[in-house]
Protein backbone atom coordinates (compact mmCIF):
# COMPACT_ATOMS: atom_id res chain seq x y z
CA UNK A 1 0.00 0.00 0.00
CA UNK A 2 1.14 3.58 -0.86
CA UNK A 3 1.12 5.78 1.79
CA UNK A 4 -1.11 8.56 1.31
CA UNK A 5 -1.77 11.62 3.94
CA UNK A 6 -4.66 13.48 3.61
CA UNK A 7 -5.47 16.78 6.44
CA UNK A 8 -7.64 19.66 6.32
CA UNK A 9 -6.31 21.34 9.39
CA UNK A 10 -6.34 25.17 10.84
CA UNK A 11 -2.47 24.80 12.34
CA UNK A 12 0.14 25.34 9.65
CA UNK A 13 2.43 22.68 8.99
CA UNK A 14 6.09 21.65 8.13
CA UNK A 15 7.21 21.27 4.68
CA UNK A 16 10.53 19.60 5.69
CA UNK A 17 8.87 17.01 8.67
CA UNK A 18 6.16 16.17 5.76
CA UNK A 19 8.61 15.13 3.24
CA UNK A 20 10.63 13.41 5.81
CA UNK A 21 7.70 11.37 7.01
CA UNK A 22 6.53 10.89 3.40
CA UNK A 23 9.73 9.12 2.69
CA UNK A 24 11.14 7.49 6.05
CA UNK A 25 11.85 4.35 5.85
CA UNK A 26 11.84 4.14 2.65
CA UNK A 27 14.95 2.76 0.07
CA UNK A 28 12.96 2.90 -2.93
CA UNK A 29 12.06 6.74 -3.22
CA UNK A 30 13.96 8.38 -5.60
CA UNK A 31 12.38 11.80 -6.57
CA UNK A 32 10.30 13.97 -4.16
CA UNK A 33 8.81 16.95 -5.38
CA UNK A 34 6.46 19.20 -3.51
CA UNK A 35 4.48 22.27 -3.94
CA UNK A 36 3.45 24.88 -1.04
CA UNK A 37 1.14 27.64 -1.83
CA UNK A 38 0.79 30.91 0.03
CA UNK A 39 -1.35 33.29 0.53
CA UNK A 40 -0.81 36.68 -1.17
CA UNK A 41 -0.72 40.61 0.20
CA UNK A 42 -2.22 41.71 -3.29
CA UNK A 43 -3.45 40.21 -6.90
CA UNK A 44 -0.28 41.66 -9.28
CA UNK A 45 -2.00 43.90 -11.43
CA UNK A 46 -5.33 43.89 -10.03
CA UNK A 47 -4.71 45.87 -6.75
CA UNK A 48 -1.49 47.46 -4.67
CA UNK A 49 0.62 45.29 -2.54
CA UNK A 50 -1.23 45.39 1.14
CA UNK A 51 -4.69 44.89 -0.31
CA UNK A 52 -5.05 41.68 0.98
CA UNK A 53 -4.89 42.16 4.82
CA UNK A 54 -6.15 38.68 6.00
CA UNK A 55 -7.89 35.27 4.17
CA UNK A 56 -10.76 33.08 5.75
CA UNK A 57 -11.22 29.66 4.07
CA UNK A 58 -14.16 28.00 4.20
CA UNK A 59 -14.08 23.70 3.30
CA UNK A 60 -16.89 21.37 2.94
CA UNK A 61 -15.86 18.77 6.23
CA UNK A 62 -16.40 15.33 4.60
CA UNK A 63 -16.89 16.13 0.58
CA UNK A 64 -13.36 17.75 0.65
CA UNK A 65 -11.39 15.16 2.10
CA UNK A 66 -12.82 12.70 -0.44
CA UNK A 67 -12.62 14.90 -3.50
CA UNK A 68 -8.82 14.45 -2.67
CA UNK A 69 -8.99 10.67 -2.02
CA UNK A 70 -10.43 10.54 -5.28
CA UNK A 71 -8.20 12.77 -7.12
CA UNK A 72 -5.12 10.99 -5.19
CA UNK A 73 -6.32 7.76 -6.71
CA UNK A 74 -6.55 9.58 -10.12
CA UNK A 75 -2.87 10.36 -10.01
CA UNK A 76 -1.74 7.25 -8.24
CA UNK A 77 -3.53 5.16 -12.14
CA UNK A 78 -1.42 7.76 -13.81
CA UNK A 79 1.84 7.42 -12.65
CA UNK A 80 4.01 5.12 -10.49
CA UNK A 81 3.43 6.75 -6.89
CA UNK A 82 5.43 5.38 -3.52
CA UNK A 83 3.72 8.34 -1.24
CA UNK A 84 1.30 11.24 -1.17
CA UNK A 85 0.94 14.33 0.95
CA UNK A 86 -1.75 16.64 1.15
CA UNK A 87 -2.43 19.17 3.86
CA UNK A 88 -4.90 22.02 3.25
CA UNK A 89 -5.24 24.35 5.43
CA UNK A 90 -8.92 26.12 6.56
CA UNK A 91 -9.89 28.77 8.36
CA UNK A 92 -7.94 32.40 9.35
CA UNK A 93 -4.90 33.03 7.84
CA UNK A 94 -2.77 35.92 6.78
CA UNK A 95 -0.55 37.13 3.75
CA UNK A 96 2.74 35.12 3.99
CA UNK A 97 1.08 31.99 5.96
CA UNK A 98 0.85 28.40 3.67
CA UNK A 99 -1.93 27.14 2.69
CA UNK A 100 -1.32 24.30 0.71
CA UNK A 101 1.26 21.85 0.64
CA UNK A 102 1.09 18.75 -1.78
CA UNK A 103 4.46 16.38 -2.05
CA UNK A 104 4.99 13.01 -4.29
CA UNK A 105 7.11 10.49 -3.84
CA UNK A 106 8.56 8.25 -6.73
CA UNK A 107 11.04 6.49 -8.22
CA UNK A 108 11.97 8.89 -10.45
CA UNK A 109 11.25 12.89 -11.27
CA UNK A 110 9.26 12.85 -13.70
CA UNK A 111 6.41 11.31 -12.34
CA UNK A 112 7.02 13.15 -9.19
CA UNK A 113 7.00 16.60 -10.97
CA UNK A 114 4.05 15.70 -13.15
CA UNK A 115 1.94 13.96 -10.21
CA UNK A 116 2.27 17.12 -7.94
CA UNK A 117 1.34 19.99 -10.86
CA UNK A 118 -1.55 17.20 -11.42
CA UNK A 119 -2.93 17.06 -8.23
CA UNK A 120 -2.35 20.97 -7.58
CA UNK A 121 -4.40 21.74 -10.65
CA UNK A 122 -7.14 19.16 -9.70
CA UNK A 123 -7.43 20.21 -6.23
CA UNK A 124 -7.97 24.42 -7.31
CA UNK A 125 -10.86 23.12 -9.55
CA UNK A 126 -12.41 20.07 -7.79
CA UNK A 127 -11.94 20.20 -4.31
CA UNK A 128 -14.44 22.03 -2.02
CA UNK A 129 -12.91 24.95 -0.53
CA UNK A 130 -13.48 28.97 -0.55
CA UNK A 131 -11.12 31.89 -0.03
CA UNK A 132 -12.45 35.08 1.42
CA UNK A 133 -10.01 38.28 1.77
CA UNK A 134 -10.50 41.03 3.90
CA UNK A 135 -9.51 44.36 2.07
CA UNK A 136 -9.78 47.67 2.49
CA UNK A 137 -13.16 47.35 0.89
CA UNK A 138 -14.49 44.57 3.36
CA UNK A 139 -14.77 41.11 2.79
CA UNK A 140 -14.69 39.69 -1.08
CA UNK A 141 -15.30 36.14 -1.96
CA UNK A 142 -12.25 35.15 -4.47
CA UNK A 143 -13.56 34.61 -7.74
CA UNK A 144 -12.26 31.10 -9.57
CA UNK A 145 -10.54 31.40 -12.60
CA UNK A 146 -11.04 30.16 -16.04
CA UNK A 147 -7.19 29.61 -16.47
CA UNK A 148 -7.72 26.95 -13.56
CA UNK A 149 -10.42 25.13 -15.54
CA UNK A 150 -7.45 25.17 -18.33
CA UNK A 151 -5.25 24.21 -16.66
CA UNK A 152 -6.84 20.31 -15.33
CA UNK A 153 -7.82 20.25 -19.24
CA UNK A 154 -4.40 19.71 -19.92
CA UNK A 155 -4.25 16.36 -18.27
CA UNK A 156 -7.60 15.31 -20.18
CA UNK A 157 -10.01 15.94 -17.30
CA UNK A 158 -12.98 17.71 -17.96
CA UNK A 159 -13.76 20.89 -15.80
CA UNK A 160 -16.19 23.98 -16.16
CA UNK A 161 -15.77 25.24 -12.25
CA UNK A 162 -15.12 28.72 -13.11
CA UNK A 163 -18.00 28.47 -16.37
CA UNK A 164 -20.46 31.60 -15.94
CA UNK A 165 -23.75 29.74 -16.30
CA UNK A 166 -25.54 26.43 -14.17
CA UNK A 167 -25.64 22.93 -15.23
CA UNK B 1 -38.60 12.68 0.35
CA UNK B 2 -36.35 13.83 3.49
CA UNK B 3 -33.37 15.79 2.35
CA UNK B 4 -30.87 17.63 3.99
CA UNK B 5 -29.74 21.23 2.29
CA UNK B 6 -26.17 22.68 3.14
CA UNK B 7 -24.87 26.05 1.80
CA UNK B 8 -21.33 27.08 1.77
CA UNK B 9 -19.33 30.31 0.79
CA UNK B 10 -21.19 33.40 -0.62
CA UNK B 11 -24.30 31.57 -0.88
CA UNK B 12 -24.46 30.48 2.33
CA UNK B 13 -24.19 34.21 2.99
CA UNK B 14 -26.87 35.24 0.99
CA UNK B 15 -29.57 32.28 2.31
CA UNK B 16 -28.61 33.05 5.95
CA UNK B 17 -28.15 29.42 6.48
CA UNK B 18 -25.83 26.74 6.89
CA UNK B 19 -28.22 24.14 6.39
CA UNK B 20 -31.61 23.44 6.82
CA UNK B 21 -33.78 20.14 5.93
CA UNK B 22 -36.99 19.74 4.27
CA UNK B 23 -39.39 16.86 3.43
CA UNK B 24 -40.15 17.57 -0.46
CA UNK B 25 -42.99 16.85 -2.27
CA UNK B 26 -43.00 13.53 -4.52
CA UNK B 27 -42.70 16.44 -7.38
CA UNK B 28 -39.09 17.55 -6.73
CA UNK B 29 -37.09 14.37 -8.25
CA UNK B 30 -33.68 15.90 -9.12
CA UNK B 31 -30.79 18.40 -7.57
CA UNK B 32 -32.38 21.05 -9.97
CA UNK B 33 -35.90 20.36 -9.13
CA UNK B 34 -34.97 21.16 -5.54
CA UNK B 35 -33.12 24.47 -6.22
CA UNK B 36 -36.27 25.83 -7.81
CA UNK B 37 -38.76 24.37 -5.07
CA UNK B 38 -36.03 26.11 -2.69
CA UNK B 39 -36.38 29.63 -4.96
CA UNK B 40 -39.93 29.90 -4.34
CA UNK B 41 -39.38 29.72 -0.40
CA UNK B 42 -38.93 33.12 0.32
CA UNK B 43 -36.39 36.22 -1.06
CA UNK B 44 -33.23 35.08 0.37
CA UNK B 45 -33.58 31.59 -1.06
CA UNK B 46 -34.62 33.26 -4.76
CA UNK B 47 -31.49 35.37 -4.76
CA UNK B 48 -28.82 33.24 -2.78
CA UNK B 49 -29.70 30.46 -6.07
CA UNK B 50 -30.87 32.38 -8.55
CA UNK B 51 -29.91 30.69 -11.88
CA UNK B 52 -28.47 33.55 -13.26
CA UNK B 53 -25.14 33.47 -11.31
CA UNK B 54 -22.68 30.08 -11.24
CA UNK B 55 -23.75 28.02 -8.92
CA UNK B 56 -22.19 24.42 -8.44
CA UNK B 57 -24.16 21.69 -6.56
CA UNK B 58 -23.31 18.44 -4.95
CA UNK B 59 -25.67 15.30 -3.67
CA UNK B 60 -23.59 12.93 -1.43
CA UNK B 61 -20.58 14.74 -1.38
CA UNK B 62 -20.06 14.73 -4.99
CA UNK B 63 -20.20 17.30 -7.27
CA UNK B 64 -23.02 17.06 -9.91
CA UNK B 65 -25.68 18.73 -11.88
CA UNK B 66 -29.16 20.04 -11.93
CA UNK B 67 -30.31 16.24 -13.44
CA UNK B 68 -29.14 14.43 -10.63
CA UNK B 69 -31.51 11.72 -9.02
CA UNK B 70 -32.09 12.51 -5.29
CA UNK B 71 -32.13 9.51 -3.31
CA UNK B 72 -34.39 10.04 0.00
CA UNK B 73 -32.02 10.94 2.76
CA UNK B 74 -29.90 12.20 0.16
CA UNK B 75 -27.22 15.59 1.54
CA UNK B 76 -27.77 18.46 -1.41
CA UNK B 77 -25.22 20.98 -1.46
CA UNK B 78 -25.39 24.32 -3.49
CA UNK B 79 -22.37 26.59 -3.45
CA UNK B 80 -20.31 28.82 -5.62
CA UNK B 81 -17.20 27.78 -7.79
CA UNK B 82 -14.28 26.36 -5.80
CA UNK B 83 -11.38 28.58 -4.90
CA UNK B 84 -8.91 26.22 -2.99
CA UNK B 85 -5.51 25.66 -3.36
Amino acid sequence: MVPVTIRIQTEGFDLGAEVQALRAGRLDVGAVASFVGVCRDHHPGQCAPGHVQAMELEHYPGMTERAIGQMVEQAQQRWPLLGVTVIHRVGALLPGDDIVLVAVASSHRGAAFAACEFLMDYLKTQAPFWKKETTPQGGQWVDARESDDAALRRWGVASDNAQSGQT
Amino acid sequence: MQVSIRYFASVREAVGLAQEAHDLPETVQTVGQVRDWLRALDGRHAAALATDKPLRMACNHTLCDAHTALQPGCEVAFFPPVTGG
